[in-house]
């Protein structure tokens, strides 16, 4: 127990000692944290992912984009070794699925409304379950508190650690959702769209949690519906389309009518062969 | 009132209440938050067939019920770990499947088996015997260690099953600890509360606690001290009253929620009210609502 501490502290500092020149590299030139190739994947009998390469490295903000149903959150969801492949390949880290077990590595958001549950329970209480990534079937010390009121210091929830989630408006429940994924102090953080049902100053608040996150060195990899106020922070977006990559750049820049939230969706002057790339940003 | 402890099946009867009324709610607050309350009714249904298999074979009821709501529940959590939509009939099948089993089981075995048969339906508390006893603390004492040792680890798992995965914690073995828990606590209490009744027991402790209760552990912790409230004067009240002791445990625990129900009412709107001050104080410093000024409309929009 004692030893796993001392290693796992090692391991923090060594992270912490090569994020500056990690900063200073070519995005092209760091290491991989997520290397998808090849993906493919179905839900029963539908194809959801046919063929999905996704790098990730070190120090990068990649959002995955997309329609309804075009297999972004599926894809997340893969990569987190929820949804199993039935080709191609994952590795974490530099090491296959398979044999990948750091997982306090990686912080988790679900696809969630709601926090709560059938039993009611405390922000602490959830958020901690979190810190179990790094505790796992052992007991946690005074560290492990420590953390998980760090991390609700981060999301500006730590004046509500002791109310009960229930009691909490959906954009706070999503704000203690990332607390907990970031108890365990990871360094790639998983997100399948934050922001969906959370009012705008709740996002300014998840975004502003998220710079800084970032600005510590965090890898990112999140769904969204919309960039909203996440877009400055983005290095780059994965378009996906009926299970296939169509876009994996800058992030597309949301124009004239297109920037305002609730626009209506006509494109008058695209020729009939020159479909558009339906980024699910504008739906 | 304490010449009932000068009676050794009473002693025995008391003793195995206590250790229902702190199992049942115990394993029973992780399966409410799950919403899977209906598990221990099931397994209590499959225990059934186990029960008459003790009569038929001349062996403990209490160890063959134990054995068979062990492969129910892990047959179950199969069905539901694997979440197809036919679930629930393959739930069904199972349920009935164990009770007409256990009805026609217990038909074919020799003696006046039937009548005994009843008092593993809705609880006896004269019937307990010394065996019974040691049989109760072994399982009593597994189920706490569970519940309790692991609070954290089970916690998470019923919380958010895919999280929990993703932090690499063994789910697939919680959840078959939690299955296996489930119907050890069922042949703890079919004793006392009865196979038919084991289910409330898990359930409305646990509804009772969380209408006063914010967090987990201390709706854990009132729910298991409801139970064995519960538990002890429902089986103190059959001393007097000639009823199955399963019956009065059930109907004080409704009671409990109730009267619950009805002191959290105020309870929680004024703790709504205190909050809501609190906030609007620190916010507009007022407690009145103000409507914002209106915004100009702007035309400067452009295609």
């Amino acid at each position: 127990m004692k030893a796993q501490e001392i290693q796992e502290s090692q391991e923090t500092e060594e992270t912490q000692e090569t994020q500056p020149s990690a900063g200073t590299q070519e995005p092209s030139d760091r290491e991989p944290v997520i290397s998808l190739t090849g993906a493919a994947a179905s839900l029963g009998s539908r194809p959801v992912l046919r063929g999905v390469d996704l790098t990730v490295r070190r120090g990068e903000v990649v959002a995955l984009l997309g329609a309804n149903g075009s297999g972004k959150s599926t894809a997340v969801r893969a990569v987190v070794g929820q949804v199993p492949l039935s080709g191609g390949s994952l590795e974490l880290f530099g090491t296959d699925l398979k044999r990948f077990r750091q997982w306090s590595r990686i912080g988790y958001v679900p696809q969630r409304t709601t926090a709560a549950s059938g039993v009611p329970a405390t922000v602490r209480e959830v958020v901690s379950s979190g810190r179990l990534a790094r505790t796992k079937m052992g007991l946690p010390g005074r560290g492990d508190k420590a953390a998980v009121r760090r991390a609700l210091e981060l999301v500006g929830m730590a004046d509500r650690i002791k109310d009960s989630v229930n009691a909490l408006s959906g954009g706070q429940q999503q704000r203690v959702l990332i607390a907990r994924a970031l108890a365990a102090e990871p360094e790639l953080l998983i997100m399948d769209e934050p922001m969906a049902g959370v009012d705008l100053a709740n996002q300014e608040v998840l975004a502003g949690a998220l710079r800084e996150q970032v600005a510590a060195g965090v890898t990112v990899l999140l769904v969204l519906h919309e960039l909203g106020p996440l877009e400055p922070l983005i290095d780059r977006a994965v378009v996906l389309r009926d299970g296939c990559v169509t876009h994996d750049g800058p992030p597309p820049k949301a124009v004239g009518q297109h920037a305002l939230p609730g626009h209506d969706h006509i494109h008058p002057h695209a020729a009939d062969s020159a479909e558009p790339i339906r980024t699910g940003l504008l739906s | 009132m304490l010449e009932i402890l000068n009676y050794d099946f009473m002693q025995r009867a008391l003793i195995a209440a206590t250790l229902v009324g702190i199992t049942a709610p115990a394993i029973g607050t992780y399966l409410v938050q799950r919403r899977q309350a209906i598990m221990g009714d099931g397994i209590g249904h499959v225990a059934m067939t186990g029960v008459a298999l003790g009569f038929l074979m001349n062996t403990s009821p209490v160890w063959m019920a134990t054995v068979v709501a062990i492969l129910g529940a892990v047959g179950m959590e199969v069905v539901r770990s694997r979440g197809r939509t036919s679930g629930d009939v393959a739930l069904a099948m199972l349920f009935y499947g164990g009770m007409a089993g256990g009805v026609m089981i217990i038909n074919l075995s020799p003696g006046n088996s039937t009548a005994s048969f009843n008092t593993y339906l809705f609880g006896s508390i004269t019937t307990v015997s010394p065996e019974d006893v040691t049989a109760i603390c072994v399982l009593a004492a597994f189920v706490v260690a569970i519940t309790i040792g692991l609070r954290r680890q089970l916690f998470a798992v019923c919380q958010d099953e895919e999280f929990a995965r993703v932090t690499g914690l063994p789910v697939r073995l919680l959840n078959l600890l939690i299955a296996v828990t489930a119907a050890v606590t069922v042949t703890v209490a079919m004793r006392i509360v009865g196979l038919l009744l084991v289910s409330a027991m898990m359930a409305i402790p646990v509804a009772a606690a969380q209408r006063v209760t914010r967090g987990f552990v201390t709706t854990l912790a009132l729910a298991m001290t409801i139970g064995v409230t519960v538990s002890l004067t429902g089986t103190a009240a059959t001393y007097y009253v000639d009823a199955p002791s399963g019956a009065a445990i059930v109907l004080l625990a409704v009671a409990v929620f109730l009267v619950l129900a009805l002191l959290a009412a105020p309870l929680a709107r004024r703790r709504a009210r205190s909050a809501a001050a609190a906030q609007n104080a620190e916010a507009l410093g007022s407690l009145e609502c103000t409507l914002p000024p209106a915004r100009e409309a702007a035309d400067n929009v452009k295609v």
